[in-house]
């Protein structure tokens, strides 16, 4: 019976770790087939102005030590490859499915560390977060540049910091991380990744909250607001004016 | 006499018996108002100030003016728990936890919004039909003094909540506050109680948002009004109107029906606005503190030109035996607003100067044969455009794919160069419409129908104007410039010989026109045909 | 043929046009019941309003195309009152158009100046009371009586005198002394150089003793913004770069211009952007206000290390941060 016992557990034991093993070496070459398949798709579509070897063609900045999250971030909103030579890159349709713009990222992390792809238990901002502590942290450090509901602003000559309206939690996440463009990184140890999930609760309930007084007129304040009551406001009444004075047939 | 008439008889009597009204009300409520739908946009001021005492005395029963530190804890999550002073949680309250509060705020903002819109529409209808001629110099320049405290009202305001946006202004203006030389450190303690933002602004511009400022208000609102009624309205020119009558329909019924109706139309417009379309999202803002600021961070609309020199103006600071002026923010907050505001109060007074016309008038200009004030007036509202549209410059380079430094430049450049070009244009184009007005009285309206005369000719057909029309046409004055003599009979200079040169140049640019024309000529081309 | 130049005349008030339901009994009636519609609409406004009011929900929120999600709550209340308002607005002038008498009324304008005897008299009545008051004849009284009511008027200024304290020397200090440590904004943890990386940014107060509550005042002169570049990508003097750490440098955050907080960076020009005026600075080159409105560049805060490798100030500002003022550089 002991025996019996004794050569189950073994053979149990040795059958999971040898699937275990299996997987890490699935995993790992995985991976590898991913960095190459990002090799190919980096030297089509982006070695002309990031260079051969990613160290830079003179055009566009160095990707080494960029990260994963990085190119995640960048390819993943569809910056990259960037459309036009214009003063700054517009997020639009990825030009590269999920699986591509892994394995890109897989490639350029290869090349030297760098900040990593968030994993989903890293993103569970309605577990981990604080809604209003993350509008507090937002207006301190995000909406001198994105206004105050992530509308979006205007920076010099031209950039803008875009809207964070409809961005993914993981990109927010990465832009956080990496810094992309004119914007500023926020390190782990200022802005603590919990704290970087309270902002991202707060971003999403910021654009899940439903139109509390109104027409939001586009969350900019009193612009838009002037522009409505010399548009309609005063129109409305001067036809009514109008109307008031004019002889009745 | 039915029952109801001898109960209203009775009360009549007994009000009579202690007023002597009867004879005054008889006289009032048979007075007659002149009809042009221009005339109701300072109603439009009225009414919606009439709105401002109803809604924020409603506000006033919940919000609490205090800025002492308390922790959120009403209904809105994203802010619950969170630090802020007992103004912005009671407007949270008022907002989320008050049925009809949030309602009754936007309406309130509205209506401000409206009020100041009705303000200068007003002012424009009333500056380019030349209504500010005597006698009425004295309500223009209460006019402008409303237009002033509407915007200082409408600023203390919306700063009550002490929501980031507002907060930010007023940095601003305790910026402004503390430039001013000599006096400005201790002015802004005395106004915030000590440091900047200390506790005491809050309560402090509450009694005269809601107390000082609105007794002021309705005090000039009443005098306004007063002379309106003493001096009667003005009238627009036309057929069977003359200086010295008044055109129109009693007081009652026709005028208070129409007034009283326009009363409700305005308030339902400004609930409508409340209802559609939000306004302040205080509980997006945040709570104020110095170390936050949003982008795009504007003023209301009506202070937008402000905000626009602000940002335009060059960077001029000097320091003298160690003393700092700061001119990059004296010149566009305080200096060019002042001289703009009193030449906008003294106008009347500047104008009758130049032309040298000191009789009373109560029949309007039409716009197009006053060309050297209408111009002046585009001039003036090219201005206050190009520094309005600066003051938002962030959102328009962002909406429009433009950078603020192009914005920057077009202003500083464009607030100099365009509104000269504006006059130059207007003061023509009143000139074309005159000519335009000339050409229609002698040869009167093309019909578009062409015949061909036996000789082979075309020609088109002209149908003469009506009678209305000619008088509408040719019945406004042209006044002749004035020609003072540098020297007087004896040969001696006249005092004052450079003001008077200076007088009779302004006087001739003014009294440039189309001459009008006249039945004489109306007959000898009769006579041609 | 004179030759006096003939004017237009004046041909009067045109006739009379009547309104169809001044003639037309139906066309009045008609217009009656318009009227009565408007009113009608006015009541049921009201109805609207009240029961959103007392039974619709606060939290219900629905789909209206170009309003988005609205709440059923606020919309009601809105609409119903502006209906109700509205219709008899609308109700009174169309009752006004169409049924009021329309035929316009003339009446004379009198003249306001007032008759020459009136105006004797009036001179007459001011210059006998003027004589009775006897103020002409009796300098004493008129002088004394100026001094007097010269005088009574600096008793409401002089009470308005604890508006509030002389600024003295609070607008030249701040909390920032030799050794205070740069925490974070929120949250108030210390910060190491290591913590930032080259680009970041960190909004910062000064460190505050446990227990200790951090005012708005204090705020408003305290918050400093940390930014790191390569040390090579400074351009300064030898002095502001000894107030740099290894690439790490510190700046006031309240806009030397009209005091809003500066703290929109831009990481690949290193300027810093103020959103409220658009006054641009220079981070290589110690701040320089390089366009816009501000005339002065952003206070520069010394920082180095302490023992325990935490970043702190070395010194105070060396000048008054925030918006300039008179007395600013005594």
């Amino acid at each position: 019976m002991l025996l019996i016992f004794a050569l189950l557990t073994i053979g149990t034991t040795f059958q999971v770790a040898s699937a275990v093993d299996a997987e890490q070496t699935t995993t790992i070459a995985a991976r590898s087939a991913a960095i190459d398949e990002g090799r190919e798709i980096f030297l089509k579509g982006c070695s002309s102005c990031h260079g051969l070897n990613a160290e830079s063609g003179g055009i566009a900045p160095s990707l080494i030590g960029v990260g994963a999250a990085s190119v995640d971030f960048q390819v993943g909103t569809g910056r990259m490859p960037m459309g036009d030579m214009s003063v700054q890159a517009m997020r639009k349709t990825p030009l590269y499915n999920p699986e591509e713009v892994y394995a890109l990222a897989m490639y350029v992390a290869s090349l030297a560390p760098g900040p990593e792809i968030p994993t989903e238990e890293m993103l569970n901002y309605e577990r981990d977060g604080s809604t209003a502590e993350g509008g507090e942290l937002f207006r301190t450090n995000c909406a001198m540049c994105h206004n105050f509901a992530g509308q979006g602003g205007a920076l010099t000559q031209g950039k803008y910091a875009p809207t964070i309206m409809g961005v993914e939690p993981v990109h927010i996440y990465e832009a956080l991380i990496t810094g992309p463009q004119s914007m500023p990184v926020f390190s782990d140890k200022t802005i603590t990744p919990e704290e970087k999930l309270s902002m991202i609760k707060w971003i999403k309930a910021a654009e899940a909250e439903p139109q509390l007084g109104g027409a939001a007129l586009g969350r900019v304040g009193p612009v838009t607001e002037g522009l409505l009551v010399w548009t309609l406001g005063i129109g409305l009444l001067i036809g009514v004016a109008v109307w008031l004075a004019a002889k009745a047939r | 006499m039915t029952a109801r008439e001898r109960i209203a008889g009775n009360v009549a009597g007994y009000v009579d018996d202690r007023t002597g009204a009867a004879k005054w009300m008889k006289k009032n409520l048979t007075k007659v108002f002149p009809d042009h739908w221009s005339f109701l946009l300072g109603e439009i001021c009225l009414y919606s100030f009439v709105i401002l005492l109803l809604s924020g005395t409603f506000l006033t029963f919940w919000f609490d003016p205090s800025m002492r530190e308390v922790i959120y804890e009403g209904s809105y999550e994203p802010l619950k728990g969170l630090e802020m002073s007992a103004a912005y949680a009671s407007t949270l309250d008022i907002s989320f936890e008050v049925r009809g509060g949030l309602l009754m705020r936007q309406i309130h903002h509205w209506a401000a919004l409206i009020f100041m819109v009705g303000i200068v529409v007003h002012l424009m209808r009333v500056y380019f039909t030349g209504a500010f001629r005597k006698p009425r110099e004295f309500n223009w320049i209460i006019g402008v003094g409303l237009l002033t405290l509407g915007i200082v009202e409408g600023f203390l305001g919306y700063s009550l909540p002490d929501d980031l946006l507002s907060g930010t202004g007023i940095r601003i203006a305790e910026a402004i506050i503390q430039a001013l030389p000599v006096v400005g450190s201790y002015l802004a303690f005395f106004a915030f109680g000590g440091a900047f933002p200390g506790v005491a602004f809050i309560p402090r511009i509450y009694t005269v948002h809601v107390l000082l400022l609105p007794a002021i208000f309705l005090a000039l609102i009443t005098v306004h009004l007063m002379l309106v009624w003493y001096q009667k309205h003005t009238q627009f020119p036309g057929p069977g109107r003359t200086e010295k009558n008044v055109v129109g329909y009693p007081l009652m019924p026709v005028y208070m029906a129409k007034a009283g109706g326009f009363f409700f139309i305005v308030f339902g417009v400004t609930a409508f606005l409340g209802a559609v379309a939000s306004i302040n999202p205080i509980w997006l803002y945040g709570p104020y503190t110095p170390g936050q600021v949003s982008a795009g961070s504007q003023p209301d609309w009506y202070m937008g030109w402000l905000d626009g020199l602000v940002r335009m103006a060059p960077p001029i600071e000097t320091v003298t035996f160690g003393y700092t002026i700061s001119w990059n923010i004296l010149i566009p907050g305080l200096i060019l607003p002042g001289i703009m505001f009193t030449a906008l109060a003294l106008y009347p007074f500047i104008e009758s100067w130049a032309n040298g016309d000191k009789r009373e008038h109560h029949l309007l200009d039409r716009p197009r044969n006053a060309p050297t004030r209408t111009a002046i007036g585009a001039m003036a509202l090219t201005f206050t455009l190009v520094t309005l549209l600066n003051g938002g410059n962030d959102i328009i380079a962002t909406t429009f794919d433009l950078t603020i430094n192009q914005m920057m430049w077009f202003s500083r450049i464009g607030v100099i160069v365009l509104p000269p070009l504006a006059y130059v244009i207007t003061k023509r184009l009143c000139l074309s419409l005159q000519r335009a007005d000339r050409d229609l009285v002698l040869h009167g309206r093309e019909t578009g129908r062409l015949v061909r005369m036996p000789s082979g000719e075309f020609v088109e057909i002209h149908e003469p104007i009506s009678a209305e029309k000619a008088w509408l046409l040719t019945s406004h004055e042209q006044l002749a410039p004035l020609e003072l003599p540098e020297h007087d009979g004896g040969g001696v200079r006249r005092p004052g010989a450079i003001k008077n040169k200076i007088r009779n140049r302004i006087s001739r640019s003014m009294a440039t026109a189309v001459p009008k024309a006249t039945q004489t000529e109306r007959q000898e081309l009769e006579g041609h045909h | 043929m004179s030759n006096e130049i003939e004017l237009i005349k004046d041909p009067g008030l045109p006739a009379h046009v009547h309104r169809r339901a001044d003639t037309d009994p139906k066309a009045a009636a008609r217009a009656e019941r318009q009227v009565a519609t408007l009113f009608i609409l006015s009541a049921l406004g009201t109805v609207l309003l009240v029961y959103s009011y007392l039974f619709v929900d606060e939290d219900i929120f629905f789909f209206i195309p170009v309003l988005g999600d609205t709440n059923a709550h606020q919309l009601g209340l809105g609409m119903g009152m502006a209906i109700a308002l509205f219709c008899i607005g609308a109700g009174l002038i169309h009752w006004a158009k169409t049924l009021m008498p329309d035929e316009e009324v003339i009446a004379q304008r009198h003249e306001f100046k007032s008759e020459d005897e009136d105006r004797e008299d009036f001179v007459k009545t001011v210059k006998a009371g003027a004589a009775a008051a006897g103020l002409g004849r009796r300098p004493l009284i008129k002088r004394t009586l100026g001094a007097a009511l010269g005088l009574s008027a600096i008793s409401p200024v002089l009470l308005l005198g604890d508006l509030g304290p002389l600024p003295g020397n609070q607008l030249k200090t701040t909390s920032w002394k030799k050794g205070t440590r740069l925490v974070t904004d929120p949250g108030d943890r210390p910060l190491r150089p290591e913590d930032l990386e080259v680009g970041a940014v960190a909004q910062t107060l000064p460190a505050i003793a446990p227990g200790e509550h951090r005012s708005l005042n204090d705020i408003g002169k305290d918050a400093v913004l940390l930014i790191r570049l390569r040390p090579e990508e400074f351009n300064l003097d030898a002095e502001r770069l000894s107030w740099t750490y290894e690439g790490i440098i510190a700046f006031s955050k309240i806009c030397s211009h009209m005091g809003c907080a500066v703290a929109l960076y831009e990481q690949q020009t290193k300027h810093l952007l103020c959103p409220c005026h658009q006054s641009t600075f220079d981070v290589t080159r110690a701040a320089k206000v390089i366009f816009g409105p501000s005339a002065r560049p952003l206070p520069q805060l010394p920082i180095t290390i302490d023992t325990e490798g935490y970043l702190v100030a070395q010194a105070p500002f060396n000048e008054p941060v925030g918006p300039s003022f008179w007395e600013r550089s005594k």
